[in-house]
Formats: C-alpha cells, structure tokens, sequence
C-alpha cells in the first residue's frame, strides 16, 4: 500500500509542474469526450431515481452504469471497464430485471415509487457525494495521466497492483463474498427444511434463526 | 491515408461478414436438419437447392408490418431487437481470425472479458423485448432468459479464466499465441463447459426453454413482427457464429493447423467454427426441450463444479511445468 501511496506522490509531483502549463481552459479532445459521457451519466443517474416507471429506472441504470465504464475507458483503465459492464451491466442489472418482473414490473406509471422519504433519501445521497467527491479530490488532486505512456490501467498493471500492494482488501473482500455465498445458501436451505414433508437434516443450524421464520431472514 | 483506408476495409469485410455468415449458419441449418429429419428443406428459392431461401425471408420480413401493441412500452419495444443484436457486431471486430496484429478487426487488451461482457448484454435486449411487449408470454420468456443467464454466465467465465490462467494472458491473440496442442486434452472439460453454457446463453435447444414455441409462443419475440422479428432472429444466428468463433479461439487453437502456413490460419479458423456451428444445428436435431428446473440443476450442480475442476487442473498443472 506504501509502495502505491509513494508513487501516487511522486506522479503528483512530478506532475505537479505539468498542472502549470496544462490549464482547464484549453481542454484536449479525450477531456472533451469524458465531460460530455460524465453528462450522459450523471443525467442517466437522475433520471434513474426520478422516472415514475419502474422498469424505465433499471433501464436507465443500464445508461448510467455503461457510461461509467467509458469513463473508465478513458481512464486508460481498459480491465476495469469491462469488468464494470460484465458485472454491472451484465449481472446484477439483469438480476434487478429478474427481480422486478418476478415481483411487479407494471407497464406504465407506478403511483407508489413516490416514497415519503424523499427529502431524507436526497440528504444522504448529497453527504455521500460529497464524502466521495472530497476524498477522490483530495487524493488525486494534481495527477494527470499521461495518454502518450505506457498504458496505466491496462489487465497486466491491474493485476499487479492487485496482487502486490492490494492483496490483503482483495482477501478481505473475497471472504466477505464467500461469507454472503454461504450465508444465501443457508438461508434458501432452511426456508426449504421448514417444509412438513423435508427431513430434518438442517435441524443443528436451526439454533435462533428458525424463529424468525421466512418473513423474519428477508 | 493508408490508415483510413485500412480501417475502412476491416469495417467492410467485418460488415459482411456479420451480414453473411449468420445467413450461411440459418442455410446449413434448414439444409442439415431437413436430410437428418428425411425432408429436402428448400429446394425452390434461387434454383440451386434453394440457397437463396434465407433472402427471400429476408425480403419478406422487409415487407411486412412493423406492430407495437397498443398497450405495449413503445419506445423499449422497439430498442429491444438492437440491443440485441449490436453487441454480436462488436464482439465479432474483436474475434482473432488470423495470427498477428492485422488477423483481428480491432485489438484490444482484454480481449476475453471484452467478449463476455458484451455478450451478456445481448440478452438485456430480450429481457427489454419480453417485459415491454404487455404480454404474459412475452414476460414469461423473459423471466426464464434472466434466469438462464444467471445460471450459464457462471461456468462460461469460469471456463474461459481457466483458458487465461494457461496462457497467462487474458488477450484474445495473446492466448493463440501461447496455444500448444496438448491444451486441447488438458482444455477439454473446459472447453465442454463454455460450449453448453455459450448454447444455453444463446437460447439454442436443448436450452431454449425461454422461447418454447410449442408452451410460451416463442416467448420474448411473441409480438414481434417484420424487420424487428429478423433482427431478433439474426442475433440468434451471429450468436451461434460468435460461440463458435470464440470456442475456436480460445479452445481450439483458432488459426494454428496441423499443415498450411501463418497465411492460410484463417482457413483453420473458419473451418472449425463451420465445425462447431454443424455441431449446434446437430444437437438441435436430436436433443428434447430441458424443463426449467432441469436447466438450473444442470448449470449449478454439473457445469460450475465441472469448471472449479477445471480452474484447479489448470493452476496445478501450471505449477508443475512451471
């Protein structure tokens, strides 16, 4: 992590003198492009939160999340974008679809998507934008990427990365996934136990959970 | 100036080959399952055994009327069929069809989630298709097609790390590079893996409970009609040759054959894909219909496991020559 750190430094740094002949008034044609696709975005996320129809909103969260991964095409972080449009795009999007035609997905103006938290839920999403954008800000402040080098985002830079500086968060996480995997199967597991006719083989994890019963896991 | 027109000879040739071999596949598969099932298929389009039947229905499809359900979504409704159908183009500049740099439209890094992940969005285009068309069929197909694509993605990228933890590299071209042709023997549960689920992907018997004609009326497509209806269809057919193309590539070894120079590897390429393709038309003949839940058992409890043996084969493997 240390490593990353000092050389995030240094690229600031060394760019640092660049920032100097290199203003925002002139921008290059790459500069141009991410504006416009972080317009696209942006007004694709409003529109996702704000369209009365709630198949129109997974949809437009298709718009939002494809236009992140061109920004991060642009970025030169090729390996992320694509795993930004298999994950997100590909899965869990199709999964949101999945969930919504199996429960309600009317086709048509939903009244009741107008949730009386409105207010609240428009105050979180501003502190956490803010949060985020201070954070993004402060760490990258004069880092600039250099289009004409060497590729800094590509599969090969990524992976390293990872596996070098990354790879205790990158452990972490896959244990906090593995522990969601297995906690999905035991939950589907007993709501099936629970069944008159199924054996009884899922009785030693039954200890607390079985109280709550299927309403209470959800 | 070369470089332009450079580009614009790949973008030609990539455009026709998306136009013409998709139609060669839908022929070979009228010809192929009529003489397995004792009929002669089209014989009258075009004079030669009807080889120009596919035209026709094209030029029929042109002509017909273009119908949005009055209570249908409209402007999802008619998105849908190119959703579909465009991320099949892109996949295709991608495919390696020659060895080197100019054997590929276009070359990207990461050639192999590139693939997948455009590929999965495919289907967001009949999901799109089956929820706006206000039909309960429709939106029973479309449920099932989520609900296969969310068994299948699993096994197919496992399937295709297994082939990039082999090569070290996850380029389309970097994995040709390093192919040997004992990857074939070591590859081959994989490369079963990725074929069925690529199948299953793509809807094709004995996976095609989603657009079951004979239950839920073709499913996602029951209310389309004329060109939109073709574009659905055409997807189907470029899927069939980008599944092909891709298992050639990353299985098959792609351009490398036992005779013949780096200049005829695109022969091997398509000639194996022709292969695979005959395969797909094959086990469309003479498989049934999966039942659903017969689909998820086999995708969870046979494929996935399947492809964690593989991935573990691999890596041991890798270590070893290592």
């Amino acid at each position: 992590m240390t490593a990353l750190t000092t050389a995030a430094l240094a690229t600031a740094a060394r760019s640092a003198d660049a920032v100097q002949h290199r203003g925002f008034l002139s921008p290059t044609g790459v500069e141009i492009v991410f504006l416009l696709v972080g317009l696209v975005t942006v007004g694709a996320a409003v529109l996702t939160v704000t369209t009365r129809q709630l198949v129109h909103a997974a949809l437009w969260l298709v718009v939002a999340l494809g236009g992140i991964a061109v920004e991060y095409l642009l970025l030169t972080a090729e390996f992320i974008a694509w795993v930004q449009v298999l994950i997100y795009v590909g899965s869990v999007v199709v999964l949101l679809l999945f969930g919504l035609m199996l429960t309600r997905a009317p086709i048509g103006r939903s009244p009741d998507t107008d949730s009386g938290n409105r207010p609240v839920a428009l105050a979180v999403a501003l502190a956490t934008a803010a949060t985020l954008v201070w954070v993004v800000v402060d760490a990258f402040r004069t880092t600039w990427i250099d289009l004409d080098q060497a590729v800094q985002g590509s599969t090969e830079v990524t992976g390293a990365a990872l596996f070098s500086s990354w790879v205790l968060p990158f452990e972490a996480l896959s244990v906090l996934l593995l522990a969601a995997l297995v906690g999905a199967i035991v939950l589907s597991r007993r709501t099936g136990d629970e069944d008159p006719g199924a054996p009884a083989s899922g009785a030693p994890a039954s200890g607390d959970g079985a109280t709550p019963g299927p309403e209470g896991t959800r | 100036m070369n470089d332009v027109l450079d580009v614009a000879l790949r973008l030609l040739v990539l455009l026709v080959a998306f136009l013409v071999l998709p139609l060669v596949v839908g022929q070979a598969e009228h010809k192929t399952m009529a003489h397995m099932q004792g009929r002669l298929g089209p014989m009258y389009a075009g004079g030669f055994h009807g080889w120009a039947q596919l035209m026709a229905d094209g030029v029929k499809f042109v002509q017909k009327e273009d119908i949005v359900p009055a209570e249908a979504d409209r402007r999802v409704f008619q998105l849908a069929p190119a959703v579909a159908l465009l991320p099949y183009l892109l996949v295709l500049a991608v495919l390696p069809v020659g060895p080197g740099e100019s054997g590929s439209g276009v070359h990207v890094d990461a050639g192999v989630f590139f693939v997948l992940a455009v590929m999965g969005v495919g289907v967001l285009g009949s999901l799109m298709g089956g929820w706006a068309s206000a039909n309960k069929y429709s939106l029973l197909g479309g449920l099932r097609t989520a609900a296969q694509l969310l068994a299948y993605e699993l096994p197919m990228l496992l399937a295709a790390a297994s082939v990039a933890m082999a090569a070290g590299t996850v380029s389309l071209s970097g994995i040709l590079d390093g192919f040997q042709w004992w990857w074939l023997p070591w590859q081959i549960v994989g490369a079963v893996v990725f074929f069925v689920a690529g199948l299953a992907e793509l809807q094709r018997p004995p996976f095609d409970m989603p657009v079951a004609d004979s239950e839920i009326i073709f499913g996602a497509y029951t209310e389309y009609t004329g060109l939109r209806f073709a574009f659905f269809l055409l997807a189907e057919y470029a899927g069939i040759v980008i599944l092909c193309g891709l298992t050639t590539v990353l299985f098959l070894g792609g351009w490398h054959g036992p005779w013949g120079g780096d200049g005829l590897g695109w022969v091997w390429t398509l000639l194996k894909t022709a292969v695979l393709a005959f395969v797909v038309i094959w086990l469309r003949v003479s498989f049934p219909r999966m039942r659903e839940d017969q689909l998820q058992e086999l995708a969870w409890t046979i494929l996935v496991p399947l492809a964690l043996a593989q991935i573990a084969l691999t890596g041991i493997v890798k270590v070893a020559i290592q």
